[in-house]
């Protein structure tokens, strides 16, 4: 780092110091500077994640999108074309490269059994087929048909989702198919708090 | 490598002119900060550091919203904060953008005494060249707004570039362009001191601030970074920024009789290192060879 | 919001108030700031901390937390008083001149409305109707059998008084009802002395001197507002102010609401939430026998005065309904089958969030998916959340770091002994983050905007989505191969995606807009469209089941001219922040709401130089820079209201009926822990209709038992909720938690800046260091000297700091309390007492 840092600069033709000492020397000096990080990224269109401006973001990108290369984000910058945030952002939009490219991410999927002291790894299929029978089981022990007054309710009321509010739109419809086809009433959001 | 370059005007520690000085007309670039819409949101502070790929400094909270009591190597953009009370008891809660202000007379540069490591362009930047910094911190004697910072590993001074990367692309430096409210603006300096002063009129004749103006200080040839401020007769109150900065007359002094004796190279390398060496003594082995990096 | 950012850089005044948009929308800020640069607008920040928004603005006033309706109702009586009001607008876009039920009763005696039921604590709200013409009101349906009794109708035609003197319309009674919150009572609730409190009233409301209507003045707030027992009637005050001063629909005015995070207001138009469908249409309910019923009682007819017109949209219901149901079941939604009414569950008790963890607490809730939800730390009381997932069988996290919710069965406190006694199985799924997901998002501004994939999720983590998709369809699968109770809605869903296990969202997105089940065409211009096609708009939908729609006001957001929302053209012809081609906006890619409402009766722009929309002569129509929010065609001399999502087509002054649980006009409540009693009705200090919850872990905390500091939480800019502690940047900048007290009290306390306090609440601690300011100032309270305190919420027990053991470990949500709005059931985190000394 400090490397790439240094080696931003030096002076042309600050060397040759005897021959200033004559005078006028019409040769200029100039300094280079470091690489422009972002010179041959590629740039993607996307909006932040944060708050509801919903600035628009450009995401910088390491390789040309070739398909032997995983990407990798070196830089996130505002989308000057965009009317509300013009290019702006605030200090969480200006760290969104961090936000991505994050060494505490998640990587894989993981359980805590009951008594557990400690995640366990587990498989992808695994917890997927765990998941829908737990779901499945309690929907069955549990769902309402009728209310006491003898009304169809068709209702799951064990089994509750809350949902973030930085997912798209799509998902939250997805979610809301998913989870009144089970009958789930429990449904819940950022939104509300 | 990159192609980019820029012409250089002036340059610490050197011996006779400046080649090719005075040759090309250039316009001097300037960064604006209008304090009075200053929300103290560190987005510059985020995009400085992040552009520019700094490392993680450790903080502590410190009964303050600054990030830290001074700007650092590694973190040259500061903004600071700092409650003011009226005389009719209202209450100000000052916020300034505190940074390199790329004067256009700059002390640092004075007080180099290493060939190249404090050069100025032409659009007016001063930048800090660290393969040909000592590392004696002289600069931060020259410099009337204590800028430059030490790191102690690479025994070397770091100040803000102005983002010369990014100018020198035709792009706005980092800072600038992430200012949410656009406190901030970057143009040429005769474009900033109009829309500052206009500003300023602006808060003297509808929001009030009968002393609004515009700071850019003569006693260092002007800034390269100018404010408005509500109050321009007290400067003092935005987290210390001086009334009337000048070099200071000890630099003046010895540095330029210095160079009318001339050829000098030997002279101020001399100096140099043995100012070096009394601060920091011997350098050691494990240090990363700079200049053996210049043939890539 | 009503308008938009851009639009904010059209206003001559702003009030903000309930909001820090400084600190937490910076980049939307910077439009209030345009219009103080371009225009010179001034701005008035009310809020319990003088914050970075008050830093920039022209005036401050410090107000106690949670006393917002008692500021605005002083607002509201300062300028009927000072006749700052748009009178042509009042009587012609509200429903100032509708005369009210005799029976109304005002709380200004008992601090009741009528109709209160004491047992139930619930009003009976049918006294809380217009009279209908000739003073006669329908009566309300006979109960049915094992059902409360029904309220009546909106009367068709309503009673009318164009003067504004009837002591019985809704303009006397808003006038009588507030003309108790002078600038001496204001001053006893709020702390704001009365000098200061006029000059704000007379700034304020100074746009509309002597009735002129060119200029115009915005209320921006946020969750300062939403996160009170009364927070929907603070905005209500709002909203009566904005009608009163005749600031709807008007560019640079409006009523705007500064949503929270990126997709909020998308999340709540796609009904994330247990009390709503997509698009606003309301969940059915036990009590409605099929379809039709469901239907009939939430469609509104149109209740107006008999010379008016009123488009009554919401009359479209059906058509909105039908659609959504033929999107969700396809060819199994039939006539025959009330359109698969039966599928959908049925809703007539409170589900919503602080209720749900009481029913995890209690036993009954026994399983949670979150994704990107962390409702530990979110709370509000923590150590209930956390005590209730002790209790459930299994939770499922989807999330992209590891936070307090997934981790709850290691929180600060809980023994290795103890968490062996934990029989919760969780799993730990990683998702995706923005950049590794297309999609749409929909910002506070109503804008839907499209972003695109940049990178891979990272090492195995998968698209939320599709973790979704294959949960589902795992669910499915199991239903087909083993049966269990009533499949049919699992079995029969649509799911008809190219990639089912992990939808493409655009084919989502184009589901969502709607499309032709049968070759359709428009009777008046003939225009066609084909059976598959996609929509142009909700104006096509069709109750008889030849449209699908998943959620109608975003019908015209993916048609068969592409992707809306993906549209990116940046131009603004009228140079008013309208950006008509940049993404798409619901509703029909209008920007300001109601913007009929910014021309007089005769359709001609109250202020000529900020033209919106305008009725034309020449054409017979209504045109302009914006999609103008009102029926084409309707002529003005046809007097059809600009507010066309009511029965009534105008603003409701008076909210009828069912429309609040708490009161048709807003009543300043003290939040459920209050320093004092109601300075307005001391017998009765808080909103009459609030749910206190009675489990061990729900206590509620008086100045009897020494809790006399009011405390408020917030967000800082530095931190986006609980996710940038685990982002170095961010960190840096504020590195652990504080709590802001002001200096007099750190005086008394004995405390130096920097130094560690404890801050107590009846239901938890939360120690950090103090940050000892000018900024927050000890407060004259019904003369008593009361303190305000306050802390930021970020931090908790994983993250950079958290996980190096650097910082407190310690959830600010500890210590709000469990309590809720009645209308908008959002929990009140702000304006709770605590105590506070050194730690």
């Amino acid at each position: 780092m400090d490397a790439s840092r240094r080696d931003f600069l030096k002076i042309a033709t600050v060397g040759g110091t005897a021959a200033a000492v004559f005078g006028f020397d019409l040769k200029p000096a100039f300094a280079e500077l470091r690489t422009l990080k972002i010179g041959r990224a590629s740039e993607t269109r996307s909006t932040c994640p944060y708050c509801a401006v919903g600035c628009g973001t450009i995401i910088y990108t390491i390789g040309d999108r070739a398909k032997n290369v995983t990407a990798q984000v070196v830089h996130v910058e505002g989308d000057p074309d965009h009317p509300t945030n013009r290019g702006t952002l605030c200090p969480k939009g200006s760290s969104l490269q961090q936000e991505i490219m994050n060494d505490r991410r998640l990587l894989k999927p993981q359980v805590r059994r009951p008594g557990g002291t400690d995640w366990q790894d587990i498989s992808w299929d695994d917890a997927i087929n765990e998941i829908a029978a737990r779901v499945k089981k309690t929907r069955d022990d549990t769902f309402v048909e009728k209310d006491a007054a003898g009304h169809t309710v068709n209702r799951l009321e064990s089994v509750a989702f809350i949902g973030g509010c930085t997912d798209t739109n799509e998902f939250n419809y997805l979610v809301v198919k998913a989870m009144r086809a089970l009958g789930v009433v429990h449904l819940e959001n950022q939104a509300r708090v | 490598m990159s192609q980019a370059t820029l012409r250089i005007q002036k340059i610490s520690g050197h011996a006779g002119t400046v080649p090719g000085e005075d040759t090309q007309r250039e316009f001097t670039v300037c960064k604006l900060v209008d304090t009075t819409t200053c929300i103290g949101c560190k987005a510059c502070e985020v995009a400085c550091v992040e552009w520019n790929d700094m490392p993680f400094s450790q903080t502590t909270f410190d009964n303050t919203y600054q990030t830290m009591p001074d700007t650092r190597w590694n973190y040259w953009n500061l903004i600071l904060f700092n409650e003011h009370e009226r005389e009719d008891g209202t209450l100000q809660w000052l916020m300034r953008k505190h940074q390199c202000m790329h004067c256009a007379e700059p002390g640092c540069l004075e007080a180099c005494p290493a060939d190249g490591a404090i050069v100025q362009y032409t659009n007016g930047v001063v930048d800090f060249q660290q393969d040909h910094c000592i590392g004696c911190g002289y600069c931060v004697t020259g410099c009337p707004f204590n800028i430059p910072k030490f790191n102690s590993v690479t025994k070397r001074m770091y100040k803000c570039s102005l983002c010369t990367d990014r100018v020198s692309q035709g792009l706005e430096p980092a800072c600038i362009k992430s200012c949410p409210t656009g406190c901030l603006h970057f143009g040429s300096k005769d474009d900033m001191k109009f829309l500052a002063e206009k500003r300023a009129k602006q808060l003297r004749e509808h929001f009030g601030y009968e002393n609004a103006g515009v700071y850019d200080p003569p006693g260092v040839g002007g800034t390269g970074v100018i404010y408005v401020l509500h109050d321009a007769t007290k400067p003092e109150l935005y987290g210390g920024l001086p009334s009337n900065p000048t070099i200071p007359l000890a630099v003046k002094f010895w540095k330029h009789p210095l160079k009318w004796l001339g050829n000098i190279a030997l002279v101020g390398g001399l100096i140099g290192l043995f100012a070096h060496y009394l601060r920091f003594g011997p350098k050691a082995h494990d240090e990363p060879d700079v200049a053996s990096k210049e043939g890539d | 919001m009503t308008n938009g950012w851009v639009d904010m850089k059209n206003t001559d005044m702003m009030l903000i108030m309930g909001g820090n948009p400084a600190e937490n929308h910076p980049c939307g800020f910077k439009w209030p700031v345009e219009a103080k640069r371009t225009r010179n607008a001034k701005m008035i920040v009310v809020d319990p901390r003088f914050t970075r928004t008050a830093a920039v603005a022209d005036m401050f006033c410090q107000i106690r937390a949670g006393t917002d309706i008692a500021f605005l109702g002083g607002l509201i009586h300062y300028a009927i008083e000072n006749n700052r009001i748009a009178k042509d607008y009042l009587v012609n876009y509200t429903n100032a001149g509708f005369i009210v039920e005799k029976d109304f009763k005002l709380p200004d005696v008992d601090g009741l409305f009528s109709g209160f039921d004491d047992q139930k604590q619930t009003y009976n709200r049918a006294s809380w109707n217009y009279q209908g013409s000739g003073g006669k009101s329908p009566a309300p349906p006979a109960p049915k059998p094992g059902q409360p009794p029904a309220l009546p109708a909106l009367p068709g035609t309503v009673d009318f008084d164009p003067t504004l003197e009837n002591p019985n319309c809704v303009f006397q009674l808003l006038k009588k009802h507030y003309s108790r919150y002078t600038p001496e009572m204001v001053e006893r609730i709020t702390g704001i002395p009365k000098e200061q409190f006029l000059k704000a009233a007379d700034l304020y409301t100074s746009v509309r001197k002597d009735g002129d209507m060119k200029k115009v003045s915005t209320i921006i707030y946020a969750v300062g507002w939403t996160h009170h027992s009364f927070g929907t009637q603070i905005i209500r005050t709002a909203a009566i102010l904005q009608l009163v001063m005749g600031n709807v629909g008007r560019a640079g005015g409006g009523v705007n609401a500064l949503r929270g995070h990126s997709n909020i207001q998308g999340a709540t138009d796609m009904a994330g939430l247990f009390d709503s469908l997509p698009g606003y249409l309301k969940t059915p309910t036990p009590a409605d026998a099929s379809f039709d019923d469901w239907m009939k009682r939430v469609t509104p007819t149109s209740s107006k005065p008999a010379a008016w017109d009123s488009f009554n949209y919401y009359s479209n219901t059906p058509k909105f309904t039908v659609s959504f149901l033929k999107a969700l079941y396809g060819d199994a939604a039939t006539k025959q089958n009330g359109w698969a009414f039966d599928y959908l569950p049925k809703v007539d008790r409170n589900y919503s969030w602080v209720q749900m963890w009481d029913d995890m607490y209690n036993g009954t809730l026994k399983g949670m998916l979150a994704f990107g939800m962390n409702g530990v730390a979110i709370g509000p009381n923590s150590k209930k959340n956390i005590d209730a997932l002790k209790k459930a069988d299994f939770l499922v996290v989807g999330e992209i770091y590891p936070n307090e919710t997934s981790d709850f069965w290691r929180a600060p406190g809980i023994s290795t002994d103890e968490m062996k006694q934990i029989q919760t199985t969780v799993y730990n799924l990683p998702c995706a983050g923005f950049a590794e997901k297309d999609g749409s998002m929909t910002n506070s501004a109503r804008w839907v905007l499209w972003k695109n994939t940049a990178v891979p999720t990272p090492g195995d983590a998968r698209l939320d989505h599709a973790i979704l998709a294959q949960i589902f369809l795992k669910v499915r699968e199991l239903y087909k191969k083993e049966g269990g109770k009533f499949p049919d809605p699992i079995l029969n869903l649509t799911w008809n995606y190219s990639f089912p296990s992990s939808p493409p969202l655009a084919e989502v997105l184009k589901e969502i807009n709607g499309k032709a089940l049968a070759d359709l065409e428009d009777p008046a211009t003939k225009q066609q469209i084909k059976a598959g096609q996609q929509l142009p708009g909700f104006a096509w939908l069709k109750d008889d089941g030849t449209t699908s729609c998943g959620n109608w006001i975003y019908s015209g957001a993916f048609t068969e001219a592409g992707n809306q929302s993906a549209r990116r053209d940046p131009s603004d012809p009228s140079g008013m922040g309208v950006h008509p081609a940049w993404g798409w906006s619901w509703p029909a890619n209008r920007r300001v709401l109601y913007n009929r409402a910014s021309c007089d009766v005769e359709g001609k722009p109250w202020d000529p130089s900020r033209k919106q929309v305008w009725w034309s002569e020449a054409t017979q129509k209504w045109v302009g820079n914006d999609v103008p929010d009102f029926k084409a065609d309707s002529k003005p001399k046809d007097h059809m209201g600009p507010f066309i999502m009511t029965a009534e087509g105008v603003g409701r002054i008076f909210g009828p009926l069912a429309a609040f649980a708490d009161g048709p006009f807003p009543e300043f409540y003290e939040p459920i822990e209050s320093p004092i009693d109601n300075p307005l009705h001391p017998q009765q200090t808080h909103n009459p209709v609030v749910k206190r919850f009675k489990t061990p872990d729900d206590k509620y905390g008086t100045p009897k038992d020494g809790y006399t500091i009011v405390c408020t939480t917030y967000r800082m800019t530095e931190h986006y909720h609980y996710w940038t502690k685990n982002n170095p940047m961010n960190v840096q900048l504020v590195p652990e938690p504080f709590i802001e007290i002001p200096a007099e009290l750190a005086n008394d306390i004995g405390v130096h800046g920097g130094e560690k306090i404890k801050v107590s609440s009846i239901r938890g601690e939360y120690i950090a260091k103090a940050m000892v300011t000018k900024r927050i100032k000890p407060m004259i309270i019904d003369g008593k000297k009361v303190y305000q305190i306050g802390f930021q919420i970020h931090q908790g027990y994983r993250g950079i700091e958290e996980d190096e053991g650097k910082n407190a470990r310690t959830l600010a949500n500890l210590l709000t309390p469990t309590v809720y709005d009645p209308n908008s059931y959002t929990p009140e985190f702000k304006g709770f007492l605590v105590k506070v000394e050194r730690a």
